[in-house]
């Protein structure tokens, strides 16, 4: 990573992308904040009439964080730093400009229209695969475009080896398309009828046990293509970036990418456990998810370990801070999912709260900080203004990493606390509570969550006042910071 | 180096990577297909109001707070009923198990539960369960169900998967016209439990209500 004075690198599509990153991330969190206060205070559940209840606001709420917020960020950060690590402009090609345009406002298009599908209840009721068929045709198309794209500009690079960011981005892309495509297979019956019915239904192509292996097949691995590869591209480019430090192994990222290649996708069947799914896929499940500690806590520490012999910069640069912050919230993350993915461990926090928890401090801790603290490193360069204010981003990071800390400590104690109560008898083996018993002892735990959930999104907020400030008023840079991000 | 000359060589490296992440799928996922479809000896699968029920149930997005899948714990067979087996979801498409209990799991409360006791719980749930934290369902009342999609459903999973519906669910209007006084039959047998003026009033003018194709399919979960 030489300095890049020579060339012009064409931002446009990056800043488009970063504007709806911040969009969407306060879109979905403002719906997270909505029901996680609704359930401490259900009352909140008729703000919206029949559109306001929790059950329809949930798949909003994880389809916007997912595919409004994450994927906007992934998009964002692919078409800053694709260019500069492949060494080429966009720009130069007039034809991947055109192909990311579309691909702009066909996403932003799709994104609002299958949101506003969920808020009428329009789902194929599949986790974070909800979207009936013609928003999964849509949401294809972009996909599509997106790696044409990708390819276009891998194809006309001047720097001939792909680094390690690269990796990850075309592995979320294939990966993604894969399990995209074959989670949504589904017939509308519409169209399998002579045009019965409503146009927008669909029935899954596999039944019963299959479907929810392939389901979940899915869902574990959307979020390892979407929450754990993409990032871990972002920040094997934006730590070195930022700190001026050199990847600390390449070695290690060898392990851990193919490792992580290989490894993610058997874990989907742990979401089974004691299910009717055949044993041996339980344990498969089961036993893939502890090996993926290994190549999760082999990409943190080699970025922990870049920081080698620099830890001074985490005292005087708050962006440092928010990406050694992402990278143990990642090694915590993957150290617990394989812990609820033992057998007897699960019997307990399945179905409970612990789940959301263990979600939440992946989320927010690493995907969003990570997310955050690219946008910060981005803007800079791509607006060519210094940072508005470094307070403001020190205030934000310890408002946002208290509010992960209560919430996944908060949804531990409930999940642990539900889980219990669900299995405890009294002397002569009788169950001990009633089903309802169970959800009032929540109360408390799901109001400090509610709070961590305002708390959170004020730190948000205050980020994209920051980003807007930066980009309005921030002081005019003449020449692009070759390391260290500056700030006022 | 290997590794080098691949980080070179973009179609090479993505190829890898495909090769790479299908090994999971292919060997989890593939070779049990057949035995994990199949059905149970003697299920049926459900009928239309039931179906249009299920929808309802997708569309307010029940599996969000409920599951469908009973573990086999005494704990919850003592809670539930027995646990769960395979081939009883065998026409289910979607599986809906959900992955969270805020609410108790539904896969058997057919046994327990009545067409007066949903009703009631539906209007407003904490007058029914003290301390029940789920939102009232009342636009379920007006909210007419769709039961000609649930039809087309019906016929499209005889057609595409051999669903043993019978011979008379065809894919022609026609089919549909012939079939549609037995739904409506089956929702006044629901309704004739119902106090619900309204939805007395609408089933006997021909239309289904969201609540009354919810509850023929609650009741149908044992």
């Amino acid at each position: 990573m030489q300095s890049n004075a020579a060339l012009e690198y064409d931002y446009s599509l990056a800043k488009k992308f970063t504007f709806l990153t911040i969009l969407f991330g306060i879109l979905g969190m403002v719906v997270g904040t909505l029901i996680a206060a609704q359930m401490a205070f259900p009352e909140l559940n008729y703000l919206l009439g029949e559109y306001g209840t929790f059950s329809r606001l949930r798949p909003v709420h994880t389809n916007t964080v997912v595919f409004g917020f994450t994927v906007s960020g992934i998009f964002a950060t692919w078409f800053y730093l694709g260019q500069r690590v492949l060494k080429v402009s966009i720009a130069e090609s007039k034809f991947l400009m055109v192909i990311g345009n579309i691909q702009f406002w066909l996403y932003f298009v799709v994104a609002l229209a299958a949101t506003v599908s969920l808020l009428f209840g329009v789902s194929s009721s599949k986790e974070y695969a909800q979207y009936e068929w013609p928003f999964d045709l849509g949401v294809v198309v972009v996909w599509v475009l997106w790696g044409i794209g990708m390819m276009g500009l891998i194809g006309i690079r001047r720097e001939k080896a792909l680094y390690i960011s690269v990796w990850y981005y075309l592995a979320c892309f294939l990966g993604v398309a894969m399990l995209y495509l074959f989670n949504n297979m589904a017939i509308p019956t519409y169209f399998a009828t002579e045009g019965l019915g409503s146009i927008l239904h669909s029935v899954s192509m596999y039944s019963g046990t299959n479907d929810a292996l392939v389901q979940w097949w899915y869902g574990h691995n959307a979020v390892a293509f979407g929450f754990t590869v993409p990032i871990v591209g972002m920040i094997y480019y934006f730590l070195p970036k930022e700190s001026g430090q050199a990847i600390y192994s390449y070695k290690l990222s060898l392990l851990s990418f193919w490792g992580l290649m290989f490894v993610y996708l058997w874990a989907g069947s742990h979401h089974l456990l004691w299910s009717t799914v055949p044993d041996w896929m339980q344990t498969m499940g089961s036993a893939f998810s502890v090996v993926l500690i290994l190549p999760s806590w082999g990409s943190a520490i080699n970025m922990l370990l870049t920081m080698k012999g620099e830890w001074n910069q985490l005292t005087d640069n708050p962006l440092i801070k928010f990406m050694v912050l992402a990278s143990t919230f990642y090694m915590l993350s993957t150290i617990e999912g394989p812990i609820q993915a033992i057998r007897s461990v699960n019997a307990i926090a399945h179905f409970t709260d612990w789940i959301p928890g263990h979600v939440h401090d992946g989320t927010l801790g690493w995907v969003t900080f990570m997310i955050m603290a690219a946008i910060f490193h981005m803007s800079p360069r791509m607006f060519k203004r210094e940072i508005y204010s470094k307070k403001l981003m020190e205030a934000q990071f310890w408002l946002q990493t208290v509010a992960v800390v209560l919430y996944f400590t908060s949804m531990w104690i409930a999940g642990i606390t539900q889980g219990m109560m669900w299995r405890a008898v009294d002397e002569y083996g009788n169950l001990m509570y009633s089903f309802i018993d169970t959800v009032t002892v929540l109360h408390p735990y799901y109001t400090i969550r509610a709070l961590s959930g305002v708390m959170y999104l004020t730190g948000f907020i205050m980020f994209a006042y920051n980003i807007y400030k930066t980009m309005t008023s921030g002081r005019v840079l003449t020449e692009e910071p070759q390391f260290r991000t500056p700030m006022a | 180096m290997f590794f080098h000359w691949l980080e070179k060589n973009p179609f090479f490296f993505a190829a890898a990577i495909s090769i790479v992440i299908s090994f999971a799928g292919l060997i989890e996922i593939v070779p049990n297909f057949a035995k994990s479809g199949k059905p149970l000896v003697d299920l049926k699968p459900r009928t239309v109001l039931e179906l249009a029920g299920k929808n309802v149930y997708m569309k307010d997005n029940c599996m969000s707070c409920h599951s469908q899948m009973i573990r086999p714990f005494k704990s919850e067979t003592d809670r539930y009923g027995d646990y769960s087996l395979s081939g009883e979801y065998a026409y289910d498409r979607p599986f809906l198990w959900g992955s969270k209990r805020t609410g108790p799991d539904l896969h058997r409360i057919g046994n327990y539960r009545s067409t007066d006791w949903h009703e009631n719980h539906m209007w407003d749930p904490p007058a029914i369960v003290p301390g029940s934290i789920m939102p009232a369902y009342k636009h379920q009342f007006t909210n007419i169900a769709d039961i000609e999609t649930a039809y087309a459903e019906a016929v499209t999973v005889k057609n595409a998967f051999h669903t043993p519906y019978g011979p008379e669910f065809k894919t022609t209007r026609a089919a549909w016209d012939a079939h549609r006084p037995k739904v409506l039959a089956d929702a006044k047998a629901i309704a004739d439990n119902m106090k619900n003026k309204d939805v007395k009033e609408a089933v006997a003018n021909g239309e289904v209500p969201e609540v009354v194709a919810l509850i023929a399919y609650l009741n149908s979960l044992k």
